[in-house]
Order: structure tokens, then sequence, then C-alpha cells
């Protein structure tokens, strides 16, 4: 059921913290990154700059990306250290054809 | 110091889904600060991208409370709650250390909330205050504020045949501040993260204001790619035009001096926003913005050897 004006906390307030999370920005991406886990030595450059905390962490290690908040700006592919070059940048319609 | 296997132990105070535009510098600063944070905090925002963006009803990004109040007056906000702290805490209803943070843009902080800012500096309030500055006002469409880079064209201050983008020079806030003489003033940059957490962590641990500015690269902005936003915050510091230092009781210290201090070019050249510098005939535009940026690094120097 929709909320009416008079559902709505008072001064507009959010009582639920970070709720963001079930917002999907993915589909702004036109470029996926697309990780080598066997290339990656989990220096965290990409977890440390990603504007959209979307890459994920198993264990202290990086994992994977969450593609529902990647917005694709390349950021973590870019700063991948010169010598690992973990993350290429794919379009989103080929990987998603490749499904 | 902040270890990065600590810092990853804690969860984003700022979560994915925000609506911030692509490869945006604010989310990775606001991140990196209050993660080194050692207790709760408490945010107060200004207007601005940030603001907007975070909290588009009925959702949020933020995991901490968050208030925002109006344009002008986020340092003011973060007083009155540092206050509301202090009576409590005088009460015995509160015990634990809180961590007060203001985050505005360049607009909400050079301009608009400048007086806010000051005078909560001045009172002493025990709180953070940072400006992400990306040089315009970028929420409302790219137009010129006192942080705007001199040739900079924003809607405001269009290049065409009539000016060369803006016709000023930008106000250097991080030294207006120093003015005030709180105990920890900064500048830094997303590219050094580690820099970045160190400074966040003193201006946590100092007892009174503290204050960071943090050049925040906006590619619509700046017209550059989103990819190259980490990037072009490193080119902005080994270029000089955003150098990183730190003034402790009115102590200066230089955090990092270029090896080879590159050529502003190489800072303005991937930006649109200023390729009209680059035509032959604004060729002394360009010489002039390097003797400008020459001299303050000179006169940096000679404060930091003081």
């Amino acid at each position: 059921m929709k909320k009416g004006w008079k559902d709505l906390p008072i001064g507009g307030v959010i009582l639920e913290a970070a709720n963001t999370k079930k917002y999907a920005t993915g589909d702004w991406r036109t470029f996926r990154p697309v990780i080598d886990l066997d290339k990656c030595t989990n220096c965290m450059r990409c977890w440390i700059f990603c504007p959209d905390s979307a890459v994920c962490l198993v264990d202290g290690k990086v994992n994977h990306f969450d593609y529902e908040h990647c917005k694709g700006c390349g950021i973590c592919a870019v700063e991948c250290p010169d010598n690992v070059k973990a993350i290429t940048m794919i379009e989103e319609a080929k990987a998603k054809e490749g499904k | 110091m902040a270890k990065l296997k600590d810092l990853i132990q804690k969860e984003p105070i700022m979560e994915g889904g925000h609506r911030m535009c692509l490869g945006c510098g604010a989310p990775i600063i606001v991140n990196l600060i209050l993660r080194t944070s050692d207790a709760p905090v408490v945010l107060a925002n200004a207007t601005g991208c940030l603001e907007v963006a975070s909290t588009i009803f009925p959702f949020t990004a933020w995991r901490a409370p968050w208030i925002h109040s109006a344009f002008e007056n986020a340092a003011a906000t973060a007083s009155g709650i540092e206050t509301m702290y202090r009576a409590l805490r005088k009460k015995g209803k509160i015990n634990k250390k809180i961590n007060f943070v203001a985050f505005g843009g360049d607009g909400g902080t050079y301009d608009i909330g400048f007086q806010s800012l000051s005078g909560a500096l001045e009172r002493g309030h025990r709180f953070l205050y940072v400006c992400y500055d990306n040089g315009a006002y970028m929420n409302t469409g790219v137009q010129r504020s006192s942080s705007t880079p001199f040739g900079a064209s924003t809607t405001t201050s269009p290049a065409g045949v009539v000016i060369q983008g803006k016709l000023q020079k930008r106000k250097d806030l991080t030294k207006i501040v120093v003015a005030h003489n709180i105990p920890y003033v900064a500048q830094a940059s997303p590219h050094n993260w580690l820099d970045l957490t160190k400074k966040a962590e003193k201006a946590f641990s100092v007892d009174g204001p503290s204050f960071i500015n943090v050049v925040s690269p906006c590619p619509p902005g700046w017209k550059s790619e989103a990819k190259d936003t980490i990037g072009l915050s490193k080119i902005a510091v080994d270029t000089c035009f955003w150098p990183l230092y730190e003034v402790e009781n009115g102590k200066y210290t230089i955090n990092y001096k270029p090896k080879e201090k590159l050529p502003i070019d190489a800072w303005l050249k991937p930006q649109g926003r200023f390729r009209h510098l680059f035509k032959p005939e604004n060729a002394e535009l360009l010489k002039q913005i390097q003797q400008d940026i020459d001299k303050e690094w000179e006169a940096l120097q000679r404060l930091a050897s003081l």
C-alpha cells in the first residue's frame, strides 16, 4: 500500500540508515568492471577509490563487484597498479549477451 | 596511524546506491575520512551535491545521524550539535566520545557558508569541517564560485569571444582558515589516501575545531573522464596547484614535495573547462597561470621554513 503524507515521519526524517542499498544504480553503467582474481594482489586500491562502495571483500580480500550499485566509472580499472591490471572494463551490452 | 587492515573492517558510513555522478570524488573522500574516526560520528551537511544526491527521499546513504538544515549553516548546525553534546555530558546523560563532522562543497564553504564556518571556528567547537572542493556550483549546473580557478569556463563565466573563462583568481580558503588560529588545518587529496587518513586522524584527535580542504574532481563540471578522477587529483598535487600541507597550531608542514614539479598544462589539458586556454592567442594566460602557481608554491615553502 502506498503511504500518504500522514504516514510519513515528521520533518521528512528517514528512519532507516543506509537504505540506498535498496536503490539500484547499476543500470547507469555502460562499461562493467571484471576482475581476474588470479592476478589480483589485494592491494585494495580499487576498494579505497570506489565511489559507490561496490568492491566487495570476503575475508579481507577483494572478491567481486556489486553490480547492483556499480556505476561503471572505471576508476578501479585505472587505479589497479600497472604491473597487476587485474580489472578490465567490458561493454555492458556484451556482458549481458554473454549470459 | 590508520592501517588498511583496520579500515577494511569498517562498513562505509556513506553506503552505495547514492546518486552522485559516476566518478565523483566526494564519496571517496567522505568514506576515507569517516572510516578513520575512532568514535561514532554525527554529521552535518551543507546543501550541495553530496547532500542532494545522498538523501533523495525516502532513501538515505548515511549510516550515521545526519542533518541538513540549509545551505549556509553546516558549521552552525555542527556547533549546535556539539554544544548539546557538551550539555548532556555535563548532566551525565552521555559518557562516550562522539566526533562531529560537517561537510560542505566549495559553494557551501567558500561562499555561502563562510560566515557560519568562521563563527564556529572562532567559538572553538570540537568538530571537523571537511570541504570537498570541486571548484564550482556543480549541483546546480556548474556556476562559478570563489574557488573556481582563473580561466575556467563555467556557465556564469563562459569562455567565448568576450571573456576567456573566469577572470578572477581563486580564493585561498585554507589560509583564511589558518588565520582563525585553530589547532588543526590541512589540505589533502584523495589520491594520497594515506596522507588523507592521517590528517583525518589528527583532526579527530585535537580538542577544538579542525578543518580539512580536499580537492574533489568532478567529471561533469571539469569536463574530464570519470575514470581519471583519482589521476587528476594526483596531477593537481604534482603541479602544485593543490599542495598537500598541514598547519598545526600555526606551524606549517608541507607533507609532499613533488620530485619534479609538473607544468600546469598537465593538469589543465585533460579538463574541458580549460580547453580554450590552449588556443594560440591565449598562450599569455597559460603563462600567467603558471607564474601564479609558482609564486604561491614559493610562498608556501617560505611559510613552512619559518
